[in-house]
């Protein structure tokens, strides 16, 4: 029977809205679901573990600096615990962090990781995707002596709450942590709208918005909507705003109820941020745009007529 | 300070893949290749340092079949002072070209080491973790910006809340993102000059590497299809449409 490890990440004292969905992708693969919160103070971020369902058991390891999440401080004590408590699954979620600790744990365990698990088909089976997600790799793991892998967030659905709370313990785990890395700050963009990754509606705008001021115009569609706000990496890159806001194969991959792509032309690499999204709304003047190819509805014409009047009438 | 950066041979990011019919893959034979573009931009970091003075030698290292000469080849055209080509015949997995370029950086005696944050094909964004797990060194992943003074590296990093700044101490792996440059155009002496510097090939077994058993290729699809969309005419028509399936 698996038992597996579930890094519970978090963030300002909450957990990581992305924990619910890998504790459903542990669901699929069967067993023992413990998460593991990793904090300078985990109490608060352990009760919102708890309360998922399909989680048996809250592990929390307190050390100082455990909030920066400095990928060589918290992947030895990922492998300690592995060992100690003989894990046989790891995941993490596929976000940046989790990218960037989990295959520090999987070379340290001298195993391959499987990243960005988009389905289950057994304890060992996966599939994942591959060329910007223009194919999809179906992988079998060996089983011993663990499976490490990063769950794809747009995959799978949240878990709901559970009817009773797991129990919460908290342990110590014999780990040698290096001080060779420093975490310094964090510059991050703190909005009141719905949080990118998890939004259910999302309007993206493209270069064709052509500054950071027009970007307004989709703000203020988002906010009539009460949407997320997402950009494409060449709005990105041309400096209209900044790098969290990149939907696409190299910035995140996300899966809304519905996405407006404003002005975006539709290049295969932003196609592989959108693929999961139920319903593609486009707006564009080249009716030759390639995010025709995907949109569900499309409409070609002028970003800054069409836009301001969808904000009026929707 | 010598620097070493890893490029790999993939298929160019234009190339609209193909599957095979029979699952065992996607179509390489005859496909245009690249280097991958995040491994460009290890390259341009690197050989920008060496501008400031920062490093005195930089090392291309490539883990792959003798396809990968040529990858070697841009490298050193880029400015790479000399080469390594780990030649591997067979499909290596992350964690074993970890092991060699682990390898590698500790026979150069490197301190510094580029690479990509993740190669377009496989888009597995793990490699330059794993060299520095298996080295006990620091890392700092998906870099957008890298200064280099004093025996410390400060790196700003594009993560999902923003950007955050790491400081380490030398040696370490540096993983590039996307906007931490722009490569330069390679110039035709460049590239003839690069035909000259030496590619040192050595095997798996020169480092003392066997390749592990890893992750077995079971089947590669295609992904599902999206049903097709339709066409409207007016803001008017979007609207009804959206409103119609309880979308708005």
């Amino acid at each position: 029977m698996s038992k597996i490890l579930v890094i519970g990440q978090h963030a300002d004292g909450k957990l990581n809205s992305g924990i619910a969905k890998v504790v459903n992708a542990a669901k699929a693969i069967g067993g023992d679901i413990h998460v593991a919160v990793f904090a300078n103070d985990g109490s608060a971020v352990a009760a919102q573990a708890a309360a998922l369902d399909g989680v048996a058991k809250v592990l929390v390891v307190d050390r100082a600096g455990n909030d920066d999440y400095v990928a060589s401080a918290i992947a030895p004590q990922i492998v300690a615990l592995t060992q100690s408590g003989g894990y046989s699954h790891v995941l993490a979620a596929g976000t940046t962090s989790g990218k960037d600790f989990l295959p520090r744990v999987a070379a340290k365990l001298g195993v391959q990781q499987v990243s960005d698990i988009m389905a289950v088909h057994s304890a060992t089976s996966f599939d994942r995707p591959i060329y910007a997600g223009n194919a999809i790799l179906t992988v079998e793991a060996p089983a011993s002596p663990c499976i490490v892998a990063t769950i794809r967030l747009a995959s799978f659905q949240a878990t709901g709450a559970a009817a009773a709370a797991a129990p919460i313990e908290k342990i110590s785990v014999d780990a040698v942590i290096p001080s060779h890395t420093r975490f310094v700050k964090l510059e991050a963009q703190k909005s009141e709208r719905p949080e990118l990754q998890s939004a259910n509606r999302v309007v993206s705008g493209g270069r064709a918005l052509g500054s950071s001021e027009n970007f307004n115009i989709i703000y203020s569609l988002a906010d009539k909507l009460k949407a997320g706000v997402g950009a494409s990496r060449a709005a990105v890159d041309s400096g209209y705003v900044p790098n969290d806001m990149q939907v696409g194969q190299t910035g995140k991959i996300i899966a809304p109820e519905l996405y407006f792509a404003i002005g975006i032309s539709g290049a295969i690499q932003h196609l592989a941020g959108i693929k999961d999204a139920r319903t593609i709304v486009a707006i564009n003047k080249d009716p030759e745009a390639p995010i025709f190819e995907v949109a569900d509805y499309g409409l070609v014409g002028d970003l800054f007529a069409l836009v301001p009047e969808l904000e009026a009438k929707a | 300070m010598k620097a070493l950066v890893s490029v790999k041979r993939v298929i160019d990011y234009n190339v609209r893949i193909q599957v095979k019919p029979d699952g065992s893959g996607v179509v390489v034979d005859g496909v245009k290749h690249s280097v991958n573009p995040f491994d460009e931009i290890a390259m341009e970091e690197a050989v920008r340092l060496k501008e400031k003075g920062k490093l005195t030698e930089i090392i291309a290292v490539t883990v792959g079949g003798a396809k990968c000469e040529e990858t070697l080849r841009t490298a050193l055209a880029f400015g790479a002072d000399r080469a390594v080509h780990v030649k591997v015949d067979e499909e290596i997995q992350p964690l074993t070209a970890a092991q060699a370029l682990a390898a590698v950086f500790k026979k150069e005696g490197a301190e510094l080491f580029f690479l990509g944050k993740q190669a377009i094909d496989d888009d597995a964004a793990q490699t330059g973790q794993m060299v520095a797990a298996l080295l006990d060194l620091p890392q700092a992943t998906f870099a957008s910006k890298v200064e280099i003074d004093g025996g410390k590296a400060t790196v700003t990093r594009e993560v999902d809340a923003g950007l955050e700044t790491l400081e380490f101490d030398l040696p370490g792996i540096i993983t590039t993102d996307l906007r931490l440059n722009e490569p330069r155009y390679l110039k035709l002496p460049d590239i003839m000059k690069a035909k000259k510097k030496p590619i040192e090939v050595i095997g798996l077994g020169d480092l003392g590497i066997t390749a592990a058993a890893g992750l077995k290729s079971v089947k590669t699809a295609n992904p599902p299809k999206r049903s097709k969309g339709v066409m409207v005419k007016t803001v008017d028509e979007l609207v009804t449409a959206l409103k119609a399936k309880g979308l708005i």
